[in-house]
């Protein structure tokens, strides 16, 4: 149940944070791109987006700034002290919007109307344009803030109040797009959901969650839950405030792990108790090692991300890992010491607690596993680990593929898995599968290498397996040909092969494949 | 959080040293010192890889996490019809030899066996270290490898010898392996011990060659 909400949304933040006279064209740019214009600028053609040079062209009157960020969280720090007469609960979303929960405030001032049409007066008496920001009341913040920017669309800014309960039919007819904006989400999955054809909420929240799960991860759920006027979904994702930041400088650098890990683990602590204080646990965290070495930026820094919420040992001990990963490198390549420690909690939710199996039972195990494949990752980088999954196919290294852990579970069909495949090598299975196979000889008795013409038949019996030229063995025994021609309708993946079983002197077995002229192991029974 | 752990150790039932091993399929566990893989203990395995996968298939179905590192060749479609659980394995195929005994390492911390095929010789000081660890630990350590890798004697060696049969000239399929494999090794596995099956049987998993090669319980008669 998500928690009713009022959000302000103040109009062209960065513009009215430069307090510029009301009517003067502004554009405040970033990176060379507008990011926000006055209403005059708009008047004049000039829209967020454009080139710095393009916005000059259309309206040459316009005065350019560069973006400053802290100026406009320092602005906006006035109306959210007024806001502070109104409710002790005020979360700053970003400059320009931010929103509280509406249960007390909307009580002591005798409903939600009246106190949206309370705070719309109180900012808008602070703002140089008594319209200049957008109130609206609903269940959850995003939804809440949707009804302060359509408050923002028309003429005079009257609040916006949703109905309780109503928030999922207030939602669904906005575009996709506001997912990614005001939404939390990244930009490019809502990109996806666009091609895939969803347009507007109301679709996206048609769409069974499972089905979100499985294709776009936690987002996917998070997404359901945003169109379905819901943000409480997976744990209520927010910005952790700024100054959880935890700093430590190295002086002088330290060389070795057990040096930079020791500050570490008192890093951790502190941002832990933090943390707790605030009833906070960090899912996302950003772990920065700033370092003296002049090749690149001389930054290591890597986002590690846990489910469970990481703990003060579970965060020391992952820089630890990052260190090792780094320090593992030789030292020519690395040239240089750690200097400064950031561990910057980019995720943070409700504490609930972690609980681990009283008897040390299976979670503990899997937990240990799961700390197993994070130190790996560190050393190798994170494709190193692989895990094994079933996938249909003929041959031994199509049945079973090798896939990162962490994109594990992602695309499994197990109905394929276990379909007939016409074909394929029968039982028992290899146990070794080469993933190159090796080019061998395969030749009979005449020395000739061994053909298979297009009814199946070999040209002669084999003989001799040459896997290089000092290891020729004699063909005791084989079976076969098990012509294998697949994707035969797609003119770059079609294939077409010849397997056989082969058994040598020696008593090994081998599955060795002609294809495209040539012979190969692909298997050993061993 | 360390007073539950402490609190764990306290209250669970001491256990003995044959208790603390890895549960192994029938026939197999029959020949193996403590009816299992004994925890911390080093087994090396003679190039044999269904033979391997074959002794940590029971450990992985009762929950334990199996790792390989260097393994990029298994063929882990015998691996799940032996027995193994695919959902529990971590493989780390490729390892550059600098990183090499830190990944096993790291490894061997977090999991209850490590399959190990080391691409090159190992030097004796990692082994040591490897193998000292692995006993603190209270990890398997199955080194898929060739004598001459291992610098070092493993607590118990298993070799094996195999004939396939089932194929003829030009006709039928591999049908089943009679492998002859023979365990010895230092203190408890210093007797020899062998053991006929078949590995793998016809439809890839893993039998004995007769019943009355399976040791049976011995009672009152009639």
């Amino acid at each position: 149940m998500s928690v009713r909400t009022l959000a302000v949304w103040c109009r062209d933040w960065p513009v009215v944070a430069l307090d510029a006279p009301v009517g003067e064209p502004v554009a405040v740019v970033r990176a060379n791109r507008v990011v926000a214009t006055s209403a005059s600028a708009r008047v004049a053609g000039v829209s967020v987006g454009l080139r710095r040079r393009e916005a000059q062209r259309r309206c040459p009157e316009v005065r350019v700034v560069e973006r400053d960020e802290d100026r406009e969280a320092r602005v906006f720090e006035r109306i959210a002290a007024a806001l502070g007469d109104i409710t002790p609960r005020l979360e700053a979303v970003v400059p320009g919007r931010c929103a509280f929960p509406t249960r007390g405030p909307s009580r002591y001032f005798g409903g939600d109307e009246a106190l949206a049409g309370r705070v719309g007066a109180l900012v808008g008496g602070l703002l140089a344009e008594r319209d200049g920001c957008g109130v609206g009341i609903a269940d959850g913040g995003f939804a809440a803030t949707l009804a302060a920017g359509r408050s923002l669309q028309r003429a005079g800014s009257p609040p916006v109040v949703v109905a309780a309960g109503q928030s999922g039919a207030f939602v669904a007819p906005f575009p996709v797009g506001v997912l990614s904006d005001p939404g939390p989400l990244p930009a490019e999955m809502v990109g996806v959901l666009g091609r895939l054809g969803l347009r507007h909420l109301g679709d996206l929240a048609a769409i069974p969650r499972a089905d979100l799960l499985g294709r776009f991860g936690r987002d996917g759920t998070l997404a359901h839950h945003l169109a379905n006027g819901d943000d409480e979904g997976p744990g209520r994702l927010a910005d952790p405030p700024a100054d959880l930041d935890q700093v430590a400088e190295l002086d002088p650098p330290a060389e070795r792990v057990e040096q930079v890990a020791f500050v570490a683990k008192a890093l951790a602590d502190r941002l832990v108790g933090e943390l707790g204080g605030r009833g906070l646990a960090c899912t996302h965290l950003v772990v920065r090692i700033e370092t003296t070495s002049h090749d690149g930026d001389g930054v290591v820094e890597r986002c590690w991300r846990d489910d469970g919420a990481l703990s003060a040992t579970a965060i020391a001990q992952r820089v630890r890992w990052q260190l090792d990963g780094w320090l593992s490198r030789p030292a020519r390549a690395r040239g240089g010491a750690a200097r400064r420690i950031v561990l910057h909690p980019e995720q943070v939710v409700t504490a609930k607690g972690h609980q681990h199996g009283f008897w040390g039972g299976r979670s503990a195990e899997d937990e240990r596993a799961r700390r197993g494949v994070a130190r790996v990752q560190g050393i190798l980088g994170a494709d190193a680990v692989l895990v094994p999954e079933r996938r249909g196919g003929r041959g031994p290294r199509e049945q079973v593929r090798l896939v990162p852990v962490d994109a594990a579970g992602s695309v499994v069909e197990p109905a394929v898995a276990h379909a007939p495949w016409p074909g394929r090598v029968p039982r028992p299975h290899p146990g070794s599968v080469w993933p190159d196979p090796i080019p061998v000889e395969l030749t009979d008795v005449g020395g000739e290498t061994v053909g298979v013409s297009g009814r199946g038949v070999l040209s002669g019996h084999p003989a001799k397996l040459s896997i290089d030229r000092r290891c020729r063995l004699e063909v005791v025994g084989w079976a076969g040909p098990w012509i294998v021609e697949e994707r035969w309708w797609d003119p770059t993946g079609s294939r077409r092969r010849a397997r056989l079983q082969v058994q040598v002197a020696d008593g090994a077995a081998y599955l060795v494949a002609l294809e495209a002229g040539g012979w190969w192991l692909e298997a050993g029974y061993d | 959080m360390a007073a539950i752990a402490e609190l764990r150790t306290l209250v669970q039932p001491t256990t003995l040293a044959h208790e603390r091993v890895l549960p192994v399929l029938p026939p197999l566990d029959a020949v193996l010192p403590h009816d299992g893989l004994a925890l911390g203990s080093t087994i090396r395995v003679d190039e044999c890889t269904s033979l391997s996968l074959a002794l940590v298939a029971a450990a992985s179905q009762a929950g334990s996490w199996v790792a390989a590192v260097g393994t990029a060749d298994i063929g882990w479609a015998a691996a799940a019809d032996l027995g193994l659980d695919l959902g529990r394995v971590l493989v780390v195929p490729r390892v550059g030899s600098a990183e090499w005994a830190g990944v096993v390492a790291a490894l061997v911390d977090s999991v209850s066996v490590v399959m190990v095929r080391p691409g090159r010789p190992v030097g004796e000081r990692d082994a040591r270290r490897l193998s000292a660890r692995a006993r603190e630990r209270g990890t398997v350590l199955l080194l898929d490898a060739a004598a001459r890798s291992w610098p070092i004697e493993p607590d118990v060696v298993i070799e094996a010898v195999g004939s396939w049969s089932g194929l003829g000239e030009g006709h039928g399929r591999l049908r089943e392996r009679r492998l002859d494999v023979s365990i010895s090794g230092r203190r408890a596995a210093a007797r020899r011990r062998s053991v006929e099956l078949w590995l793998p049987a016809a439809d890839g998993t893993m039998r004995p060659t007769s019943p009355m090669s399976q040791p049976f319980p011995l009672g009152p008669a009639g």
